[in-house]
């Protein structure tokens, strides 16, 4: 296939389903303006280095700290970086780690919690047992733990930060399950003796699909924000390149001077970033619960 | 059933929920990859400056011993009663401090914090929440909805650093670090907390110095949790204000408020109660970020200090305190929920 | 004067997808102490027009035309806590399911006591509860169980309860919405009974709503018989019964099994209730209607009086129709 028939192709299964979402009220428009910021981001990301006017890393002693002007539009950082080329340069590293993170999430949180339902009893219950204890303690204390002991880089606060959501997967999938798993059609599969990996892949997964979609975005969010977090306190990634949320910690010791800018534009795409995948999050999450539909 | 039997059940049932996160704790602080000892000194110092904190520490005794050890510490009724906290060990930054010591002169402050961050939450929450469900669909629930949105994805520490800037730096109406103006001397422990104890000492000034510098760390927390709570109780208020008890008591002429408090919310709040019960873990989290941020001196900065430090004990120990409090703020809950809500004895 | 009286009443529910005339052109009145009945299938309108009369239509239905007169004052222009104070007080609604309808974590007592302070505020604690006791007790319920919850009492029992808020302030109005239906067969005969003999002591009127019209033409002085939101059919009970007029009337009491038959084929009306989204044009009844004729299908047919107090809403009468009588087979 060409190139345009598959764009065509492409475009023709989204924009009816855009226009659908519109039409289903607020809730699809919190899906849309999510997708269009979380898209707007991606692209950013990947046109950032191409697009930015100054190298983001060089460092010039004499533009230190300068106020947002025609030549920096976002002013410098402390040690004279332009602000506009990092902010463009930034969410990359951000990006990496949470996605990252919520593909290691998803690959663990996920086939266990369909196993585990599917084969119940002991296993069950004990794998509930620690995945509930996981779930009950607070998130930032685990990935602080597990940061503290891995040490620095982009992997280590990618894994810390998957530990913390591995449990959120896990029981949306595992309560999907259960409540399929007594259903008749679930039955007459086994009775006609279906292998167990066939009905949970094409019986069950399918049903579950929606709801591990609204997890995974909200985790997204979670994700960025537990990055950034986790950068604030010291335990950030240790390498020298662009990162909003080094930035901002770096610039907080600059605020009580005046020079507002180093924190508040790495701020501001930070929350822009959480704030898209939460809209599609929260607005899917809206769509596919039965109970708030008229 | 019966609240007393029910309330006993619930204790029992916590022992093996705390055996589990102690042994969790212990799993990854203990049994990852990487040698405590050995990250501590960052590969400066000798093997045997090393093999003498390992020995003073208990950390060259086989993995099952430290284990038991660990947990005869936190069982150890002697030693509590001696020191009037549990034996967490000792600390790897300064060997003859006690961890448990630290820990709980740093623990008042984060309690202290985290209760009246949780009061801000829930007003802000529940009213919000509640004025949303009442004015479905229109303008005001909408920005509602978008206020609660935006500040989940808001990081706290911005929040609160922009809070610092604004009312501290630029407006100079509140003070942005500390736990009390340095002028004014701390009240004399009695709870640990610094307004309830200046109350109980009938000292005013030293009262409302510290509710000053309360006022934005909560405020921060406070606001980015409320979020959570206004999409928590306005869904369960739309539920409730739909069930036929509603319309029914509508029906009887019952003022408006009787039927939106007294009917649908006190239904509707019940769950809203165990998800307050479960955000407590986030709050913590962000309890963290946001002492970071005030250099309030509680157990998030303790913690983050001692991760500069490399105190590997002192970090384990943290750890634990913070899930020995998640666990008995859920238990607290759920005896809660099984008091307000009938039901569940009978 | 009537008690109540309503006048081309309409109601809409302005939803997503469309609006839907739930009440079209509804008008009759009630005198003190009548009892009337609205018969019909789900949907018919039948609980939207109980409900538009204390005015609780829910969110997102609107009375868009009309009167509602309760001695003489319009309710349908009152503010809001006017119409508080009537609630409760001068009309009274019974709700259909007895399981939802209490307040779970409230006990039964506290329930009478509300509504006796809310619209008596200047009565003591004391009295209020001496007043719940006596109420209570008439309801066939034991006092002790005064401080129960809803959860420890049988649905029978809550319907009681129910029925005992109803006419606790003694109102002039009640209407009871399917009061038996969530209930078995064997409670249902004792809790009409029990609303009847209340009804006779303290002399209230009541509108009965049921998809049951055996239980209407054997309670109720008049009846109304509403399809898709019309009302086809307005007559006293008797009338009604030996003389039904309305095909869709006709085909409902032929449809009522007797118990005396042997061998009795059970009729049904053919076809079902419309989509209230896309309403047949003309005559809501015409695509069920074994008479249906070609006017019926294009223009809505008007009431008409049939006789002294019975009235028919369809083109098979008036001056341009033809009289049909019933096909008598017992």
């Amino acid at each position: 296939m060409t190139k345009a028939k598959i764009k065509r192709s492409i475009l023709a299964r989204v924009i009816p389903g855009l226009t659908s979402l519109v039409k289903k009220g607020p809730s699809g428009w919190m899906v849309i303006l999510g997708m269009i910021i979380v898209t707007a981001m991606v692209v950013m990301t990947v046109i950032g280095p191409s697009v930015a006017p100054h190298d983001p890393i060089r460092s010039d002693s004499r533009l230190i700290r300068k106020p947002p002007s025609l030549q920096f539009p976002m002013g410098t950082t402390h040690l004279g970086q332009d602000m506009l080329s990092r902010i463009l340069c930034g969410g990359s590293i951000m990006l990496q780690v949470s996605t990252f993170s919520v593909l290691v999430c998803f690959l663990i949180g996920v086939p266990l919690g369909l196993f585990s339902s599917y084969v119940g009893g002991v296993f069950d219950r004990a794998c509930s047992l620690v995945i509930d204890a996981i779930y009950a303690f607070p998130g930032l204390v685990i990935a602080i733990a597990i940061s503290a002991m891995l040490g620095r880089g982009v992997v280590n606060m990618a894994l810390s930060i998957a530990v913390v959501y591995i449990p959120s997967y896990f029981r949306v999938v595992r309560s999907q399950v259960l409540s399929i798993k007594e259903l008749t059609y679930v039955e007459a599969a086994r009775g006609i003796g279906a292998k167990w990996h066939t009905i949970i892949f094409r019986y069950v997964f399918p049903n579950v699909i929606p709801s591990i979609v609204v997890v995974a975005t909200i985790n997204f969010a979670d994700a960025v924000l537990t990055a950034a977090g986790l950068t604030f306190i010291g335990l950030g990634l240790g390498v020298d390149v662009p990162d909003w949320g080094r930035d901002l910690t770096s610039g907080w010791a600059y605020v009580s001077s005046g020079a507002w800018w180093i924190i508040t534009f790495p701020g501001l795409m930070i929350i822009l970033l959480a704030l898209g995948f939460t809209l599609i999050g929260e607005g899917l999450s809206e769509l596919l619960n039965p109970k708030l539909q008229r | 059933m019966g609240l007393r039997s029910y309330i006993i059940t619930r204790i029992l049932l916590t022992i093996p929920t705390l055996l589990l996160l102690l042994s969790m704790v212990f799993l990854v602080m203990r049994v990852l990859p990487g040698d405590p000892v050995a990250l501590h000194f960052e590969k400066r110092a000798t093997p045997e400056q090393m093999e003498s904190m390992r020995r003073a520490l208990g950390l060259d005794k086989p993995l099952w011993a430290q284990y038991l050890e660990y947990l005869g510490g936190l069982v150890d009724i002697g030693y509590i009663l001696d020191h009037g906290y549990p034996n967490l060990g000792r600390s790897m930054y300064q060997t003859s401090e006690e961890v448990g010591g630290q820990i709980f002169s740093a623990f008042p402050a984060t309690l202290e914090l985290a209760i009246y961050s949780m009061i801000i939450a829930s007003v802000i929450g529940v009213l919000l929440g509640v004025a949303s469900s009442k004015s479905y669909n229109s303008i005001s629930d909408h920005l509602i909805r978008g206020f609660g949105t935006v500040t989940y994805a808001v990081p706290i520490f911005f929040l609160g650093i922009v809070f610092q800037l604004i009312f501290g730096v630029y407006l100079r109406w509140l003070p942005t670090s500390l736990r009390i103006n340095p002028a004014v001397d701390p009240p004399a422990t009695i709870t640990g907390l610094y307004t309830i104890d200046s109350l109980l000492q009938g000292n005013l000034l030293g009262f409302f110095e510290s509710l000053k510098a309360l006022l934005l760390p909560s405020l921060t927390l406070g606001i980015i949790l409320s979020g959570m709570f206004i999409r928590m109780t306005r869904t369960n208020m739309l539920e409730t204000l739909r069930l036929d008890f509603v319309t029914a008591a509508k029906a009887r002429g019952l003022k408006e408020s009787t039927v939106t408090y007294g009917y649908a919310l006190r239904n509707a709040f019940l769950p809203i109660l165990t998800m307050m019960g479960l955000q407590f873990a986030i709050l913590l989290g962000g309890a963290i970020l946001t002492e970071k941020t005030f250099s309030w001196p509680g157990l998030g900065t303790y913690i983050v200090d001692r991760i500069d430090f490399r105190d590997y004990t002192a970090i384990q120990g943290a750890v634990v305190m913070f899930g020995l409090f998640v666990t008995l703020v859920s238990l607290v809950v759920d005896i809660l929920y099984a008091y307000l809500d009938p039901r569940i004895r009978l | 004067m009537p008690l109540l009286k309503v006048d081309s009443l309409a109601v809409d529910y302005r939803t997503s997808r469309g609006t839907i005339r739930a009440v079209e052109d509804v008008s009759f009145s009630l005198k003190k102490g009548e009892t009337l009945g609205l018969a019909g299938e789900s949907g018919s309108g039948k609980s939207t027009l109980g409900l538009s009369i204390i005015r609780l239509v829910p969110y997102p239905g609107v009375i868009v035309k009309g009167h509602i007169k309760i001695d003489e004052t319009d309710i349908v222009k009152l503010r809001e806590h006017e119409m508080r104070s009537i609630r409760g007080r001068k009309a009274a609604y019974i709700f259909q399911d007895p399981m939802t309808s209490l307040n779970p974590v409230k006990r039964i007592g506290a329930h009478f006591i509300e509504l006796i302070r809310t619209h008596e505020p200047n009565i003591g604690k004391e009295e209020a509860f001496e007043r719940t006791k006596t109420v209570v007790k008439n309801l066939g319920i034991l006092s002790e169980r005064i401080n129960d919850y809803p959860h420890q009492f049988s649905g029978g029992m809550r319907q009681r309860i129910m029925i005992g808020l109803a006419i606790a302030l003694n109102p002039d109005l009640v209407i009871a919405d399917e009061p038996t239906t969530a209930l078995d067969v064997i409670v249902q005969a004792k809790i009409l009974d029990l609303l009847e003999s209340l009804r006779k002591v303290y002399g209230m009127a009541l509108i009965l709503i049921s998809h049951d019209l055996s239980i209407i033409l054997e309670r109720c002085d008049k009846i109304i018989v509403m399809y898709a939101g019309h009302m086809l059919e307005y007559a006293t009970s008797i009338e009604m019964h030996r003389n039904p007029k309305h095909p869709y009337t006709q085909g409902l009491l032929q449809s009522i099994p007797n118990i005396e038959l042997f061998d009795q084929k059970l009729v049904a009306i053919p076809g079902s209730p419309p989509d209230m989204f896309n309403p047949p044009k003309g005559c809501s009844f015409w695509p069920r209607c074994s008479y249906v004729k070609k006017i019926c299908r294009v223009k809505e047919p008007p009431l008409i009086k049939v006789g002294r107090n019975h009235f028919v809403r369809c083109f098979l009468y008036g001056k341009k129709g033809v009289h049909v009588e019933r096909n008598r087979k017992s």
